[in-house]
């Protein structure tokens, strides 16, 4: 337990190089947006 | 020398440290937060540093002026544990974590790629004269169509055909207004349903409408049939009617906001978005999402314009710093409305911490040109929605496929390390690169960014991340009580 520091629950991306990359997931336009990129707020399809 | 391994903010009283390469977020004290700076010159200076050359570095520089300004406030037991806490992060892997990834993911050229999704431009017509509409009226610099049936049918073969293994597949019927294609779409969802079980396929259909048309029929089949439907809707009535007309001039406001408050119940809130631009008419665009939630919308998008420069709606250099804090305004909005018990969701602050995407996935790229393609009525195939027209990025058709393979190796190339200004960007991770047709919009090179377009984005990540450390902050309230 840290006193000056809190960090919150993240997935850890150096982690994610061994576990990730099988492509089911959302392409990243096809969301409500159309008009810019963003990947951080998709949720990964092995976490649904 | 070194670059910047971390980012770290203040928002709405918090202290941000996010640890780039990692994703590992930190909700620091102000002695911490100060600390790091002297830490942040010692790591890009030297790779590397132990607690006692961090201790050794504060002290020397609060032998001048500004440093023993700084750092006097604090006691020397405060600033012991702030530099034994970090370098414990450090040996956790959770701060100034290099970044590994460029040399040891991917061949990006090399790299297989599968079509995941279709945009289905089902029709090259529109009965609203959006000022700001990219696809200018729905015609999108060509004729007025529709998709024939026969036209989609065969996209639909095409996507299961080149979608290799991948099970989920989307298809999202764009336009201008699909709803003038109706009977269209649903020919085409059935036939999806009909090709699933024999291909191992599900499909996962989206419609965006501007409401005008929408039948009751209509939605009974869209709330059976569509996992999102997006609703275009720009806030409040005199923002919406000023770039949202009719052909004759007429608002759209009137008509569409009880239609879509009844798709939005009928759908017990959920997978739709209302959807909305902001342009330089409503730089305080905050107001905007807030009448939206105070329609009661919980799903709500508003994104910035993408225009022309010599558009007089375009968005300025000279607005940025408002716009920045207009973001900030209405992360205090979502955070006031969710503890008051009418929280709604903002598209661009949702940010999945937890869960989010692997690496590979934020590497590469939005997929435009490899796994997502746009159909043309008539059955070409270009890149993204945002490139039909133009004839340059012509890939093929559905019917024979894609013949002009360079232009999708470009794209497969297109990623943050392709990209010299996202190289150093703490934002990387979450817009992997972002939109490459406004970057080949505004610069020529879809290898280029939209600078402006970035400004935001990084605002916009900053306050997701804040909301996120607030919400964990009323949550261990809760806790406490």
């Amino acid at each position: 337990m840290k006193k000056h520091i809190k960090t919150l629950n993240t997935r850890d991306l150096k982690k994610s190089k061994t576990t990730g990359g099988c492509g089911e997931c959302q392409t990243s336009c096809q969301s409500a947006c159309k008009t810019s990129c963003t990947v951080g707020n998709q949720t990964c399809e092995q976490f649904k | 020398m070194y670059g910047d391994m971390i980012h770290k903010y203040k928002n709405n009283g918090y202290n941000i440290v996010l640890d780039i390469c990692s994703g590992a977020v930190h909700v620091v004290d102000d002695c911490v937060y100060d600390v790091l700076d002297v830490a942040d010159d010692l790591m890009k200076q030297f790779g590397q540093f132990s607690v006692m050359d961090l201790m050794g570095a504060i002290s020397l520089a609060c032998q001048t002026e500004e440093g023993s300004k700084k750092y006097s406030v604090y006691s020397t037991q405060e600033i012991s544990e702030s530099c034994e806490e970090i370098a414990q992060l450090i040996s956790e892997g959770m701060l100034y974590t290099p970044d590994t990834y460029e040399d040891s993911l991917v061949d990006y050229k090399k790299r297989q790629t599968v079509v995941k999704a279709l945009c289905l431009h089902i029709s090259h017509d529109c009965n609203l004269a959006c000022r700001y509409c990219f696809a200018e009226e729905g015609e999108y610099h060509g004729r007025r169509a529709l998709m024939t049936p026969e036209v989609g049918r065969r996209a639909l073969d095409f996507l299961v055909e080149n979608s290799g293994s991948r099970r989920n597949l989307e298809v999202d019927f764009f336009g201008g207004e699909p709803l003038m294609n109706w009977d269209t779409v649903v020919d085409l969802v059935n036939y999806g349903r009909s090709l699933e079980e024999s291909n191992n396929k599900h499909f996962r259909f989206t419609l965006t409408t501007n409401g005008t048309l929408l039948r009751d029929d209509m939605l009974e089949f869209i709330n059976e049939e569509m996992d999102n439907v997006v609703l275009s809707i720009d806030g409040r009535k005199e923002i919406n009617d000023l770039m949202r007309p009719h052909r004759g001039g007429q608002g759209s406001y009137d008509e569409i906001v009880p239609k879509f408050i009844k798709v939005a119940e009928s759908r017990d809130q959920d997978k739709y978005y209302v959807r909305g631009t902001f342009t330089r008419n409503n730089l305080d665009f905050s107001e905007d999402v807030k009448h939206l939630a105070d329609l009661g919308f919980k799903q709500i998008s508003v994104e910035p314009v993408v225009a022309a420069p010599e558009d007089d709606y375009a968005l300025r250099e000279e607005d940025v710093d408002g716009l920045l804090d207009e973001y900030d305004k209405l992360a205090r909005l979502y955070l006031d409305y969710r503890r008051q018990g009418k929280p709604f969701n903002f598209f661009h602050f949702m940010i999945d911490l937890e869960g989010g995407p692997c690496v590979y996935k934020r590497l590469s790229g939005c997929g435009s040109g490899t796994e997502y393609l746009a159909v043309t009525p008539w059955g070409d195939l270009y890149p993204c929605h945002q490139f039909v027209g133009n004839e340059d990025f012509l890939l093929g058709n559905v019917f024979e496929g894609i013949k002009n393979t360079d232009i999708v190796d470009e794209f497969k190339c297109c990623n943050v390390y392709a990209k010299p200004e996202c190289r150093d960007c703490f934002a990387r991770f979450y817009c992997s690169g972002g939109c490459a047709a406004n970057a080949y919009n505004f610069h020529g090179s879809i290898t280029d960014v939209y600078e402006l377009g970035c400004k935001l984005q990084r605002k916009r990540i900053e306050c997701a991340i804040m909301i996120k450390a607030a919400l964990a902050d009323d949550e261990e309230g809760d806790m406490k009580k």
